[in-house]
């Protein structure tokens, strides 16, 4: 959907979205008439799907409002507040500083009273995230462009204003600065000077619309709703011409001509890459012929290496994207497809609604300018293991892909040749042992929740016999994947206090080869009984039958179980003990 | 005249969302309940929208009615 940059627009269209559950609150702050703006806020975040609680401050109070820690603000307890103020009131401000060292100061005193405003909404116990609105960048031209050599002029003053709030949003968390400049542009008139003076409207109506728009996007990325993955057509959207036809040598990417477009375009895609955006293709073209550019065309900026899943064939496009969608686990809402082809899109579009396809303009000079327009790739975290994401997918691609080659199960577990290290737990893995406790639902015996303290302690103990396994195989390491805690009840009898496995391991029977492992420790200790347990949760269905299936006798009780290993027979899998 | 009032009126129950006001020269913001400062504002940034206009600072202060602001706006027509 295009986004709604009409006030009146988007009253109605707001009006007519209903149903929304996601809540969200959110406080705006402002010295100017902010009623429009906050209306607008509210509308947009209907339209972005949340059913939002506004909070709007009294009319050019912020400080005030922020220092009182019995504030109607505190007892609103906003998830997110915007403090919004125009570079109108700012300049007053500067004009009533009479001797220019003071002038000169100014960035430095403003920045202060911004620092001020945040530790005391964190002194009275917020911690909301705080969406600090840049000064408009508005020269009063008194100095003109001489304007950077005079360090008391207000233009100056703006600039290294806006700077120092960057440089604090740094290290301090939750606190993100929303830059009203890059919003203000291509906006004929934003600013309407009769409502200025007459109502104190500093922006117009519309342009409130603009920036609630914009402000609507990063808050779904704080709720957790941003893209993580592009798929990139190649003919005519990742280089000119097309490869089929045309051959390596004629293709256009790179410094000649409209290859510099594609260039760019590869070079945009790289840099998200980096951030850990997830790049696919997806294309019309035999695979080897579509892959030749990445390995050998040396003006290519994406490589192979690049590329988590590529996916090149002569099947339905909504079909690929479906399978890339498959391999990855992620929701089609966080996928963006780039493709020049019209009857592609609209293909992709119509099967899969939820894919975002933009509209990519003819000319590909127009590509780059075009997409950053539309902001998809909003994020509100990174960190430097982002990078890693694309080997960890591309080994998941040539999985997938090797399953749909083979044609029964135990060929495919066989080619996996996977080596898998089952052992008591050791201090190198507590933490992570502890994390699988606490973040596993789905194949979860008993959903125990567990420190790591208590890990430690199982560890420690006579009474238990505890498990960590841990699966690679051809294409990659998974790390560990599953954890066992025994407890010793009786002179007779052990008691499966957990068993978790991550999802990512669905199907490779390391369940049956932890159990062959755990019956021969427990023989080896002279018991003959294991009784199990399946305590049911709203997540948990995926195991209801795991003891079954292991072979373990229903108990006199409803989800309880039991096995004799004087009868154990050993459990077939293709999981080699390392 | 006639056909401003008519276009004035669709205007004011767009914006204010209310289908039930009915204009007339003599129409003022006591009569209507939707009619605030704040729509008054937006009021105000809509008709110079729809007509492709834009009123002088002191017009707008001046008003007394909505016949009133017609003649501003025919003034400029």
């Amino acid at each position: 959907m295009n986004p709604i940059f009409s006030f009146r627009e988007l009253q109605k269209t707001a009006k007519n979205t209903t149903g929304n559950t996601t809540e969200i609150k959110v406080a705006v702050l402002g010295n100017h008439t902010t009623n429009f703006f906050v209306k607008a806020l509210e509308n947009q975040l209907k339209v972005a799907g949340f059913n939002p609680s506004m909070f709007e401050s009294d009319y050019d109070q912020i400080d005030i409002t922020l220092i009182d820690g019995d504030s109607d603000l505190y007892k609103f307890n906003p998830e997110i507040i915007v403090v919004f103020e125009s570079v109108l009131k700012l300049k007053d401000k500067f004009y009533s500083i009479k001797d220019t060292e003071s002038q000169s100061e100014f960035h430095a005193s403003e920045q202060n009273i911004i620092q001020n405003r945040v530790s005391n909404i964190r002194a009275n116990g917020s911690d909301a995230k705080i969406v600090y609105f840049s000064y408009e960048l508005l020269d009063d031209e008194v100095y003109g462009n001489l304007f950077s050599k005079i360090p008391h002029s207000f233009y100056n003053n703006l600039w290294q204003l806006n700077n120092s709030m960057i440089e604090f949003s740094r290290n301090e968390p939750d606190f993100y600065v929303f830059d009203i400049n890059k919003y203000l542009k291509g906006i004929e008139e934003y600013r309407d000077w009769t409502a200025l003076i007459n109502s104190d409207l500093h922006y117009s109506i519309d342009t409130f619309a603009k920036f609630s728009h914009y402000l609507a996007q990063f808050f779904n990325a704080f709720k957790g709703h941003f893209k993580k993955c592009l798929i990139l057509d190649l003919d005519n959207t990742t280089w000119g011409g097309i490869i089929g036809d045309d051959g390596l040598e004629n293709i256009q990417v790179g410094s000649l001509g409209i290859g510099k477009a594609f260039t760019k375009l590869q070079k945009w895609a790289k840099l998200l890459k980096e951030r850990g955006v997830i790049l696919a293709i997806c294309s019309k073209n035999t695979e080897s012929v579509a892959k030749e550019p990445f390995e050998k065309h040396n003006e290519m900026v994406l490589r192979l290496d690049d590329i988590s899943i590529f996916v090149a064939n002569w099947k339905n496009k909504a079909d690929n994207i479906r399978y890339i969608q498959e391999v990855l686990n992620i929701g089609f809402d966080s996928m963006v497809f780039l493709d020049d082809n019209p009857a592609e899109r609209e293909i992709v579009r119509q099967s899969l609604p939820g894919v975002t396809v933009p509209e990519l303009p003819k000319d590909p000079a127009y590509y780059i300018p075009y997409i950053e327009s539309l902001n998809l790739f909003e994020t509100v975290s990174y960190s430097a293991n982002d990078k890693d994401r694309t080997s960890q997918y591309q080994q998941e691609a040539k999985r997938k892909k090797l399953i749909s080659s083979v044609t029964n199960m135990d060929d495919y577990l066989k080619s996996l040749e996977m080596e898998g290290n089952i052992s008591p737990f050791n201090n190198d893995d507590v933490s992570r042992i502890a994390q699988l406790t606490q973040r596993s639902n789905q194949f979860n015996l008993r959903t125990q929740r567990y420190t790591e303290k208590d890990i430690t302690e199982f560890m420690n103990s006579e009474n238990h016999l505890t498990y960590a396994v841990k699966l690679k195989d051809k294409f990659g390491d998974y790390g560990l994947i599953s954890v066992i805690i025994l407890e010793k009840k009786n002179d007779n009898s052990y008691f499966i206090d957990t068993w978790i496995m991550s999802c990512r391991v669905l199907k490779r029977d390391v369940e049956y080869f932890a159990l062959n492992k755990i019956v021969n420790d427990v023989k080896d200790k002279g018991i003959n009984i294991i009784n199990g347990e399946y305590l049911p949760t709203p997540k948990n269905k995926l195991v209801e039958d795991l003891l079954t299936k292991l072979t373990f006798e229903n108990d006199t009780e409803e989800n309880k179980y039991l096995l004799n290993t004087t009868n154990y027979k050993s459990h077939k899998n293709y999981i080699e003990n390392e | 005249m006639s056909n401003y009032i008519a276009e004035f009126e669709t205007l004011f129950r767009d914006v204010l969302e209310n289908d039930d006001i009915v204009l007339t020269n003599e129409t003022t913001a006591h009569d209507i309940e939707e009619w605030d400062s704040i729509n008054h504002i937006y009021l105000v940034v809509e008709i110079e929208k729809h007509f492709k206009i834009k009123f002088s600072s002191s017009e707008i202060l001046q008003w007394q009615n909505v016949g009133e602001m017609i003649q501003s706006v025919e003034a400029q027509k």
